[in-house]
């Protein structure tokens, strides 16, 4: 038997899937097979959890929340949204207002209780050197006049990355 | 070390070691880690994942209980390599995908396994065989102290570590526990079981972590919550609950040895009559036989296969496994041949 899906190679994977009462069989090769299982949990995943979780949260839903942006990797609410996932630990303070009762709603608290690291923390300054447009642009000129273009040129690329996250 | 290296190694977590090894297979305790200022892995660019591994690697390079580890670099490493590291339980199937900048550090004993750049820029692992959750919290308490006085963990007071993923936010420490649990799913009482764990806040997952099934009676059982409760809490509230469910499967088994003997004696030996006579058989299958033999092992039933022959049996009849094992590429029916041979030899060789 060769597989449903390329109808090249042997099907080994033999799946019945039921889809609003409907069942349907399907025979699949291992590559196919894989791929199938990555499709199915890009449907359902915990991404859309988390999101339909936070989405509970607000159920008056103002634009405003979504527009919020991480001034340290420049992710928005909107993105987390999407992706169930936070762009770095800033993003925490960001977020707060949103994320405090989210956590709470998933550990049953949002206040942390056990070990911390050795060194006191900074994090949660937001006037620290970060990693944002002008600093970085500041920082590339510096590297140009030492004449460091390694330096610069990385700098360059993380701009650019930045940049181009902004415009989509 | 190299990959090949392990494959004539039994990983600690299979020896079949350690208190109550009859029932429990394994315990482990992972810890998420983040660089402060970087973004998480799934957002950060090329240049800053591999920043991100450059200091960490650089960092873990300095530290005496890694002296004896090696760094692999996840895009050097071809298909199987990376899905027999899978195999043995040493990093996550998500892990193997989109490589970049992403390595796995792990000591020769393969008891630490670190990943760097998976979903969080570090997931650090302590594995141990049997009932073991406060010695590796232990081993694992140590390796973080000596990693955070290297690198700036991103944490806040309130939070406490911050994880990519806002489940894993707090301690960012998940504890495992494998557990062996037959006679509970032959009684029907596992269901029972399962509801409970699950209303307790803990998770079960199958043999290979996050989104597998159970088979073969194996059943992973960890902490589902991060925040709220401190380490030594949430290894405790495990603990507690693993000796519950340690007793119930055995009282379960002394039910069915006294109430089914035979029926339970037939269908341990002729698990065992099929793998020592089997010439084509699934990975799937393997693991439900060897789940009875094991059962046979621990029960006395059957004396002259020990535990950890049934453990290693267990991961070398992996598809990785046996591709490596054999050198070579195999398909899926070409594995079934090769691993019911392999089966053959170990056990009728004793």
């Amino acid at each position: 038997m060769l597989c449903d899906v390329c109808k090249k190679n042997p099907a080994t994977v033999h799946l019945t899937e039921i889809i609003d009462d409907q069942m349907n069989e399907l025979h699949l090769c291992e590559d196919c097979a894989r791929n199938k299982s990555a499709a199915m949990e890009q449907q359902f995943g915990l991404s859309d959890l988390l999101a339909g979780m936070a989405d509970f949260e607000k159920p008056n839903k103002d634009e405003e929340n979504i527009a919020v942006k991480c001034s340290n990797c420049n992710l928005t609410y909107a993105d987390f949204k999407k992706v169930g996932r936070l762009g770095c630990g800033e993003c925490y303070n960001a977020f707060r207002k949103y994320l405090a009762p989210l956590l709470k709603r998933i550990h049953g608290s949002n206040q942390h209780v056990g070990k911390s690291p050795f060194k006191e923390k900074t994090v949660a300054k937001p006037d620290r050197k970060g990693l944002d447009l002008g600093n970085l642009k500041a920082e590339m000129q510096r590297a140009i006049q030492r004449e460091d273009f390694e330096e610069a040129a990385r700098l360059r690329d993380q701009i650019k990355l930045i940049e181009a996250k902004k415009e989509s | 070390m190299k990959i090949n290296d392990l494959l004539n190694h039994t990983s600690e977590w299979l020896k079949g070691t350690g208190p109550n090894s009859d029932i429990v297979i394994s315990s482990r305790i992972r810890l998420a880690r983040n660089l402060s200022k970087y973004p998480f892995p799934h957002w950060a660019s090329k240049a800053q994942l591999e920043e991100i591994l450059v200091k960490i690697s650089e960092a873990m390079s300095k530290i005496d209980m890694l002296k004896s580890s090696t760094l692999f670099k996840l895009a050097d490493l071809d298909a199987i390599d990376k899905q027999f590291l899978v195999e043995r339980h040493l990093m996550s199937i998500e892990h193997s995908q989109k490589t970049d900048y992403k390595a796995l550090l792990v000591d020769d004993e393969e008891i630490i396994a670190v990943m760097v750049n998976e979903e969080d820029h570090l997931r650090i692992q302590l594995m141990q065989s049997g009932f073991n959750l406060f010695e590796a919290r232990d081993i694992i308490n140590r390796l973080d102290d000596s990693l955070s006085g290297l690198l700036d963990y991103a944490y806040l007071d309130d939070f406490g570590y911050l994880t990519a993923c806002p489940t894993n936010t707090g301690t960012g420490m998940r504890g495992s526990v494998m557990l062996h649990l037959p006679a509970l799913v032959m009684s029907r009482q596992i269901e029972r079981v399962l509801a409970a764990i699950a209303k307790l806040s803990f998770t079960t997952r199958g043999l290979y972590g996050e989104g597998t099934q159970a088979s073969g009676n194996f059943f992973q059982i960890s902490n589902q919550v991060s925040l709220g409760h401190g380490e030594d809490e949430i290894i405790e509230n495990i603990n507690g609950l693993i000796h519950q469910i340690i007793e119930q499967e055995t009282q379960a088994r002394q039910i069915l040895l006294s109430k089914n003997k035979e029926v339970l004696e037939d269908r341990i030996n002729r698990s065992l009559g099929i793998l020592k006579s089997a010439r084509i058989i699934t990975s799937q299958e393997t693991i439900e036989l060897l789940s009875m033999v094991r059962l046979g092992s621990d029960l006395g039933m059957i004396k002259d296969i020990n535990r950890r022959t049934i453990n290693e049996l267990f991961i070398i009849t992996q598809p990785a496994h046996l591709q490596k094992l054999e050198n070579k590429k195999l398909s899926s029916d070409e594995r079934d041949l090769k691993r019911a041979q392999l089966i053959r030899k170990k056990l009728n060789l004793l």
